[in-house]
């Protein structure tokens, strides 16, 4: 089978500069027209029947992309099998809901808090839990995400089942308005969300902290053996996606200007990691596509409403058959390192 | 906080939570048992479990045509009625976990897949399973009918000893060390053993590995299903969502006692039991899974492989 992504590294670095940069434009502009594509003849087919097509652009698709990117610095780069990645999206929407109804900060404000609180859940979690092997992890994390709405449902503050009404939009950002039926204006912040965070994973996996997760995430025996500082490797993988649910939360609590605890259950963990998963583990740009495509598809075929989750249920199940590495798998290099090994 | 209830129903409660931690120990074996030999999670298995759930009120109701608001039978057609029902359940959960493993794992374990490209398959296969019953039973509880009268041996110590508790218990440890025998004395309890030490080796040794592994998606599937019995019997409800509180409680269980050792599952259900148990008197039924996990997360620092290690094999290189 072709290897899309290797095919495409090699027409990448074949490229000059110059073409690089314009290239990157061009897709980065094209992304960002995206709201429009619904209503321009061409790409109607995007538009989804029911739900509005810019909202879904918003919420799921947009914010699962974040998500995805975040969780893969996590599960694809480290290795470390987070189920409970909904609860630090949960701290970072909370953090929004309640700063936002009983203070004056405004969103942009709030952002840095959301981010801190999310990232210590993710330094308190992680202490005890990241020492744990594998599987231990799993449920450890899974556990602390459904600890976390229980706790927003049983406290006053996060006003139990009823969840924070009235949380404030953003305030206009050089004279662009977020107003509560215009989506496109979230859609662009998310997108800058997203960009700098590719920008900073791919910072990362050419640094020390990106050879140390890679270390960790193929061998962590052999990664301790070599003087990699496991627990703080770890934990600063956790914490940083952590940031970057948080920071998702706080946008997505803006948008909706209403949470409730039974918007971060299980499902939505499960959802994110079938994502990375799908579109492929560890690679920046499978996590964008298999974000888009499963958060897409249930609302493109929405019109087969009761049977809309079996039919995503069968084509994940299908698609894992078929490409159990994903859709755009890691480089070829780790599969020759494989080779050699075996 | 409410320590009386400490004093007032020690002892009541310690025996509601060892029929809840059997229920949790029988499904808790689905997840042990394929962890021990493919080391994987198998996710679906809670969804095994709703669908066991299910075929016990399919079994009362459709095949043997009780009405849901029947009389409680006696003697011989209640033992007929139960004992078919138990069956029925244990073995449409068996072929429903060869089932999952067919579709979910044979071709990625072909592939040589990774171990999230399993958990992603299996998670797809249990929404494919919790889809399509929730479309069949348009998303409505279901009710099984009361066909055992509930009635009780006596009180001991302020416990209530009544017979679909005392059922579930002794059912639960008959199950569960005749599955224990079956591990450890037959041939093909010797075979799943093997594989979990070694695939590759037992593989040179004559072992037929897709045998193997079918078998123990059977058995995981049948004691799952025995559980989902029980939990029909004693709750007389159902619903196509509740795979997933059980089946957490049950992998919870697996892990607490060392997943993929079946004695650590037997000790891991029963203190998860009596915990929740006394959680919920004493903090509030709200509380009851914070306090589980947060066990949980102490036993894990301290004893990292589970109470009682892992693997169904004793030793391991």
């Amino acid at each position: 089978m072709i290897n899309l992504r290797d095919k495409g590294a090699s027409v990448w670095e074949n490229w000059s500069p110059p073409a690089r940069s314009s290239f990157v434009l061009i897709v980065i502009t094209l992304v960002a027209l995206l709201p429009y594509a619904g209503d321009f003849g061409p790409t109607s087919f995007l538009n989804t029947p029911i739900s509005s097509y810019q909202a879904v652009l918003v919420y799921p698709i947009a914010l699962f992309v974040l998500m995805g990117l975040g969780l893969n610095i996590v599960v694809g780069k480290s290795g470390l099998l987070d189920l409970g990645y909904v609860a630090f999206f949960a701290i970072g929407a909370y953090t929004m809901g309640i700063m936002g109804t009983m203070t004056s900060l405004n969103t942009w404000e709030i952002l840095p808090f959301g981010i801190f609180f999310a990232m210590l859940a993710g330094l308190l979690l992680g202490l005890p839990a990241l020492r744990l092997r594998g599987d231990y992890l799993a449920i450890v994390t899974l556990g602390f995400g459904e600890i976390v709405r229980i706790i927003a449902l049983n406290l006053e503050v996060t006003g139990g089942p009823n969840g924070v009404v009235g949380v404030p939009t953003p305030p206009p950002i050089l004279g662009q308005k977020f107003e509560l039926d215009d989506h496109k204006a979230y859609f662009w912040v998310i997108l800058i969300m997203i960009l700098l965070v590719i920008w900073m994973v791919r910072r990362f996996t050419v640094r020390r902290p990106g050879r140390a997760w890679e270390a960790i995430r193929q061998d962590e025996d052999v990664a301790a053996l070599m003087g990699v500082n496991l627990l703080i490797y770890k934990l600063w993988s956790f914490t940083i996606g952590a940031a970057v649910g948080g920071a998702g939360g706080v946008i997505y609590a803006s948008k909706t200007m209403f949470i409730a605890p039974d918007m971060f259950t299980f499902n939505t963990s499960i959802l994110v990691l079938a994502c990375i998963v799908f579109g492929g583990l560890g690679n920046i740009w499978g996590v964008i596509l298999g974000a888009s495509i499963l958060a897409y598809l249930p609302e493109r075929i929405r019109f087969i409403s009761n049977a809309r989750q079996l039919v995503f249920g069968l084509v994940l199940l299908i698609i894992m058959n078929v490409r159990p590495d994903g859709l755009l798998p890691r480089k070829k290099r780790e599969k020759i390192l494989q080779k050699a090994v075996k | 906080m409410n320590l009386q209830v400490l004093e007032s129903q020690f002892w009541s409660l310690c025996l509601q939570g060892l029929a809840l931690g059997f229920i949790y120990v029988l499904i808790s074996l689905g997840y042990t048992m394929v962890y021990g030999v493919l080391r994987l999670i198998n996710f679906a298995n809670s969804e095994v479990f709703m669908v066991g759930t299910f075929a016990t009120v399919v079994a009362q109701v459709g095949i043997l045509q009780n009405q849901t608001d029947a009389q409680p039978l006696n003697g011989f057609r209640l033992i007929y009625t139960l004992t078919f029902a138990l069956v029925f359940s244990m073995l449409i959960c068996g072929f429903l976990g060869i089932l999952v493993e067919l579709v979910a794992y044979r071709r990625l374990r072909a592939l040589g897949a990774k171990p999230l490209g399993f958990l992603i398959s299996a998670i797809a296969t249990s929404i494919v399973l919790l889809e399509t019953t929730r479309i069949l039973t348009f998303s409505r509880p279901q009710t099984s009918p009361r066909l055992l009268d509930k009635w009780s041996f006596g009180e001991f110590a302020g416990a209530n000893f009544r017979i679909d508790t005392v059922m579930v218990i002794i059912s639960g440890i008959v199950i569960f060390f005749t599955l224990d025998r079956f591990v450890t004395k037959t041939r093909l309890g010797k075979a799943i053993r093997a594989v979990s030490m070694s695939e590759e080796i037992s593989k040179l040794m004559g072992i037929n590995l897709n045998r193997v592994v079918s078998l123990t998606f059977f058995i995981g599937g049948l004691t799952t299903g025995a559980a989902a019995f029980f939990y029909t019997t004693v709750y007389e409800t159902t619903q196509f969502n509740v795979g997933f509180n059980l089946g957490l409680a049950a992998f919870t269980t697996a892990v607490l006692g060392g997943i993929g050792n079946l004695r650590g599952a037997f000790y891991g259900g029963l203190f998860l039991g009596v915990l929740e148990q006394f959680a919920s008197a004493i903090l509030g039924s709200q509380w009851k899974s914070v306090t589980v996990f947060t066990v949980l997360v102490l036993v894990l620092l301290l004893k990292p492989n589970g109470i009682f290690g892992e693997a169904v094999q004793q030793t391991r290189t």
